[in-house]
């Protein structure tokens, strides 16, 4: 597999850790500097605080020109303060720009710009005399101010979106000044990026790209696209695990001055700033289990995990690059804000402490309960005064999607439910009025509910019917609502049908499932999936619901199905999976690590009504303890025998030509 | 003759029709029909005009146009059905666009009703429907010209499914090399039009043909490769394995390819494929494109039954029941390459081409 490959890995962390700024350019830096034992960082440690992106790091370029940044050379501690508090990093920038230095170095930070603009052809002696070229531009000697750079580089890295919300302040005081800033600021990474290249070659290739990325984004600003919000990356890699950090230390900044302030520019502005860590992310997860192969990764990573603080302390080695369930700490804290929400909508308010709470459960019931809070959001909106529609709408909607990516990680099909909403509001023609414009929109909405979810389930339980036959065995995991749509159909139509529900915990909400097929009078057996090899003798059919289909058939769904298909292949009984296709998506997974949500730990080490089985009531003191409550996994289109959409039933092998085909009509119905 | 003979119950009359065809069938009669279809119009008017004067007389029947067809041993059912739709059309008197649809559909639920257990009839009529109807020509304002389009559109359609066997072949032999053994299970025409064909390429090969009980195919085959100098040997049914280390394939026809990419074929197939799976041998499976079905058997159980009488030539003991079943499904994990007039293609693509067809 190529992300097992060394020198990628190596190279990925730092991807990571961009984050947001400029994707690739800076995180390497850090890294290098921060695994002091890796052979090619021989440089001091201090190094990491000069820093690459203001260009002159120590780590990267030949002896006779750092000297100067060595005086600058601030040890870990101080590094992590800038990283932990973006507001440091927000207070220098402004600093920053307010000092003469900056105001003045117009040909630094056109150079920068050109190097920026033409870095794809760039070579690294190239860039490695550029960045020289710049650092000698640049008033080395003012150690005060790279510190400062520094500093706001690693907020950037590390938690990204506050420094951002920062930087867009700073534009909106300067606005002249903040586009060419911002361009000085990739450009500055960028250099480090051209000046690592001396010592990875995997490293610089990835950066370039990256930095083709970014640029492309910024060329790309106008236009509208969803792409502010992949969500689907959201779940994928620890990008997101960063993002959410650092959204949880946004909404205040985020309250402050988005709304507030904002003015067209500087929500565009944000948008772009959005993009192409996005994009970025959705190319450059890293694989995140490399670091853990060795100790000092690992040590680094505790080292970044301070940032983090309210983390578990005993994450599972493999998953730490998923965002940590912190929902515990969170609802308390955003209950009480329930009143001063001033960008929040209360609907979609609602639903994201439904979320967090776990009210709402199940892909569609969450999707439709976004889609919902969505629609009451735009009919309650108006365009503010001097703003486009079309663009504060799109940012408003992101940021709805952000406070609910807060809440819980979205669900693939949330993501392509999104992806349709900022669709339709980017096709919105300028001419439109307002009001026009919104109930279009929510008709839009409507419609997909309608279309894309209830019709489907309709089409999806007329062909599974068929595929029942008197004297069946049904056998289902868990509680999907089309299956159950499906199997109380069945049972009205007169099919003569058993089902076995098994169910596993913590969630237990096989239970639900049962409670209603036995209302309905529909013979069952319940049964956990530890009993699963012994009961799947008796079934001639097992029928299964997704969280999403991906296209390479794997099948993405709750934690457990994977187990189940597979025994039942072991068995040679037929595995059908019933999934609206709005749920599929273009990612390819291979298996469950790279992209999971983690839930609540302690609901697996606590058993409700067992009073002696508390061995684990105060886990969090065992140090060498850890607790793995996954939501997903993902079960091999191997064992999958049919997939049941609206579009009919398919092999698996078919999910790729119903992406393809589909896609367009699904965004633009 | 019954002019509109309903299949006899128990008994599948696409099976029926296949054992007429194969009674006559003989190396000349193919080479006629090979002559005509050459000759590029095969679609001879004077069956579908003699309906069209006849149908002023009395009332066009779908059913007597399609066996009319049938009756022609070359022809597969699918074409015949499609032939008749075609004549279905020219004869229709309906006056607007939408009361031909109605038309053309009700005569292919007619066709398909009358035979049911047929995957390739209902296949091709649906086919057919999506084909012909399909086009812009609905649009058009003068209703005959519209029809016109459709006609047109009808016969290249059966043109297309004609020459659907001669694409095959020439896909087909390419497969085929010198010093080869192809193990070939049941009398499929479009394996017996590969094989020719490679054999008129002066390619070396030698074939084993299965017995194919109950109603002897290897044999009619056997007898055809015979004639063309191809050397033959015939097994019976159960020697499949102990055949299948000297053979390098298996070539098979099918009744039906299904969505999953498998195929619905004479009984027996899913063994040798399975053996030969298990042997690491290639299975290669010739048919025409309007094989292809909407439907997804999971198992061998979720198909309609085909029944086809079984002589053991011996009085059976009373009590003993006898597996009737025509045909069964191979899982398109055992195939390894369809032939296709559409292409070569491996088993996962004739969902792409059904989901492209279809939706």
């Amino acid at each position: 597999m190529d992300n097992r490959r060394q020198p990628r890995t190596v190279s990925d962390p730092k991807v990571r850790q961009v984050g947001f700024v400029t994707p690739g350019a800076a995180p390497p830096a850090r890294y290098l500097s921060e695994a002091p034992t890796d052979p090619a960082a021989t440089s001091p440690p201090s190094g990491e605080t000069a820093l690459p992106a203001i260009s002159i790091s120590p780590v990267m370029i030949p002896p006779p020109r750092h000297s100067p940044s060595a005086p600058l050379a601030v040890p870990n501690p101080a590094r992590r303060d800038g990283l932990q508090n973006q507001v440091g990093g927000y207070n220098t920038l402004e600093v920053l720009l307010g000092s003469p230095p900056l105001t003045s170095p117009s040909s630094r930070t056109d150079d920068a710009v050109s190097q920026f603009s033409d870095d794809p052809s760039m070579s690294p002696c190239d860039g490695r005399s550029r960045a020289a070229k710049v650092a000698s531009s640049f008033p080395g000697s003012s150690g005060e101010m790279m510190v400062m750079k520094a500093g706001i580089v690693g907020g950037g890295s590390n938690t990204p979106k506050s420094s951002w919300t920062t930087a867009s302040v700073a534009a909106k005081t300067r606005p002249d000044i903040s586009e060419k800033e911002r361009g000085a600021f990739v450009g500055m990474q960028n250099d480090g990026a051209g000046a690592s290249k001396t010592f990875k070659e995997k490293t610089t290739k990835a950066e370039r790209r990256a930095l083709q990325e970014a640029q492309r984004a910024t060329k790309a600003a106008a236009k509208e696209s969803g792409a502010g919000v992949k969500l689907s990356a959201a779940p994928g890699g620890a990008v997101p695990a960063n993002t959410k950090q650092g959204k949880v230390v946004k909404p205040p900044a985020q309250k402050k001055d988005g709304p507030q302030v904002a003015n067209t520019s500087v929500s565009s502005e944000k948008k772009v700033v959005d993009r192409p860590p996005e994009k970025d992310r959705k190319k450059d997860v890293p694989p995140p289990r490399m670091q853990f192969d060795d100790i000092h990764r690992v040590e680094k990573a505790k080292r970044r995990a301070v940032v983090y603080q309210f983390e578990a302390k005993n994450r599972v080695e493999l998953f730490r690059h998923l965002p940590q369930y912190i929902h515990g700490t969170q609802l308390p804290d955003l209950e009480t804000k329930f009143f001063q929400l001033d960008p929040m909508h209360p609907s979609v308010y609602k639903v994201g402490l439904q979320y967090l709470s776990g009210n709402i459960l199940g892909g569609n019931a969450r999707c439709i309960a976004m889609l919902l809070a969505f629609r009451e959001a735009i009919r309650d909106y108006s365009t503010p005064p001097e703003k486009a529609l079309v663009r504060d709408l799109t940012a408003k909607i992101s940021s709805y999607v952000s406070f609910l990516i807060e809440c819980r990680p979205l669900s693939i099909s949330m993501g392509n439910a999104i992806r349709f909403i900022k669709n339709r509001i980017a096709k919105l023609p300028d001419t439109m009025p307002e009001s026009e414009a919104k109930s279009s929109l929510q008709s839009d909405i409507d419609r997909f509910i309608n279309e894309k979810i209830v019709i489907a389930d309709k089409v999806i339980i007329r062909h599974a019917v068929t595929k029942i036959r008197d004297g069946d065995v049904l056998l289902t995991y868990g509680l999907s609502c089309v299956v159950e749509m499906l199997l109380v159909y069945a049972h009205e139509v007169g099919k003569q049908f058993r089902v076995v529900i098994v169910d596993s915990r913590p969630n237990l909400d096989g239970q639900v499932l049962l409670h209603r097929l036995v209302a309905k009078g529909i013979n069952c057996t319940y049964t956990h999936l530890n009993a699963i090899s012994y009961i799947m003798l008796e079934v001639t059919r097992v029928f299964l619901g997704a969280a999403s289909v991906l296209s390479n058939g794997t099948v993405y769904s709750r934690v457990g199905t994977a187990c189940v298909a597979m025994v039942a292949n072991a068995f040679r009984v037929p595995v059908l999976i019933c999934c609206e296709a709005y749920k599929f998506h273009e990612r390819v997974q291979l298996d469950s690590i790279c992209s999971n949500e983690l839930g609540d730990p302690d609901v697996i080490s606590k058993v409700p009504g067992q009073k002696d089985l508390n061995h684990l009531d105060n886990r969090a003191n065992i140090e060498n303890l850890q607790l793995l409550n996954l939501t997903y996994d993902v079960t091999p289109s191997d064992f999958v025998s049919m997939i049941i959409t609206d579009y009919g039933m398919l092999p698996p092998s078919s999910v790729p030509v119903i992406v393809r085909e589909y896609r367009r009509e699904n965004l633009w119905i | 003759m019954d002019p509109n003979p309903k299949p006899n119950h128990g008994i599948s009359a696409y099976y029926k029709t296949r054992a007429e065809h194969h009674a006559i069938i003989s190396g000349d009669w193919l080479a006629q029909a090979q002559a005509a279809t050459a000759a590029g119009h095969p679609l001879e008017v004077p069956p579908a005009s003699a309906t069209a004067l006849s149908a002023a007389s009395k009332p066009f029947s779908i059913i007597d146009e399609f066996n009319h067809w049938r009756r022609k041993p070359d022809l597969a059912e699918a074409v015949a059905a499609i032939m008749a739709l075609v004549a279905g059309i020219r004869s229709s008197d309906a006056t607007t666009m939408m009361e031909l649809e109605i038309e053309l559909k009700k005569a292919s639920d007619a066709l398909k009703s009358w035979d049911t257990t047929s995957i390739s009839l209902s296949a091709a009529c649906d086919l057919f429907m999506r084909y012909v109807t399909r086009t812009s020509a609905l649009e058009y304002e003068d209703f005959h010209a519209a029809k016109l389009r459709l006609i047109e559109r009808g016969e290249k359609f059966g043109e297309i499914s004609l020459k659907a066997r001669r694409t095959i072949a020439m896909l087909g032999q390419d497969f085929i090399f010198d010093g080869c053994t192809i193990l070939v299970h049941g009398f499929s025409r479009v394996v017996l039009e590969v094989l020719k064909l490679a054999s008129s390429n002066r390619k070396l090969f030698r074939v084993f043909c299965t017995e194919g009980r109950p109603d002897k195919t290897g044999l009619g085959l056997s007898k055809e490769l015979a004639a063309l100098g191809i050397p033959v040997k015939l097994l019976i049914d159960s020697a499949v394995a102990y055949a299948m280390d000297e053979v390098d394939m298996v070539l098979v026809g099918a009744d039906g390819i299904v969505e999953s990419g498998g195929i619905i074929n004479m009984m027996g197939t899913y063994q040798t494929a399975l053996i030969a799976h298990s042997m690491n041998k290639p299975v290669y499976v010739a048919a025409e494109s309007y094989k292809f079905a909407r439907l997804y058997p999971l198992d061998q159980k979720d198909l309609e039954p085909a029944l086809r009488p079984v002589e053991f030539g011996v009085p059976i003991p009373s009590g003993v029941e006898i597996e009737k079943s025509a045909r069964d499904y191979t899982p398109p994990h055992y195939l390894t390459l369809l032939f296709t007039d559409l292409g070569v293609l491996t088993p996962s693509v004739v969902s792409d081409e059904l989901i492209q067809l279809y939706l």
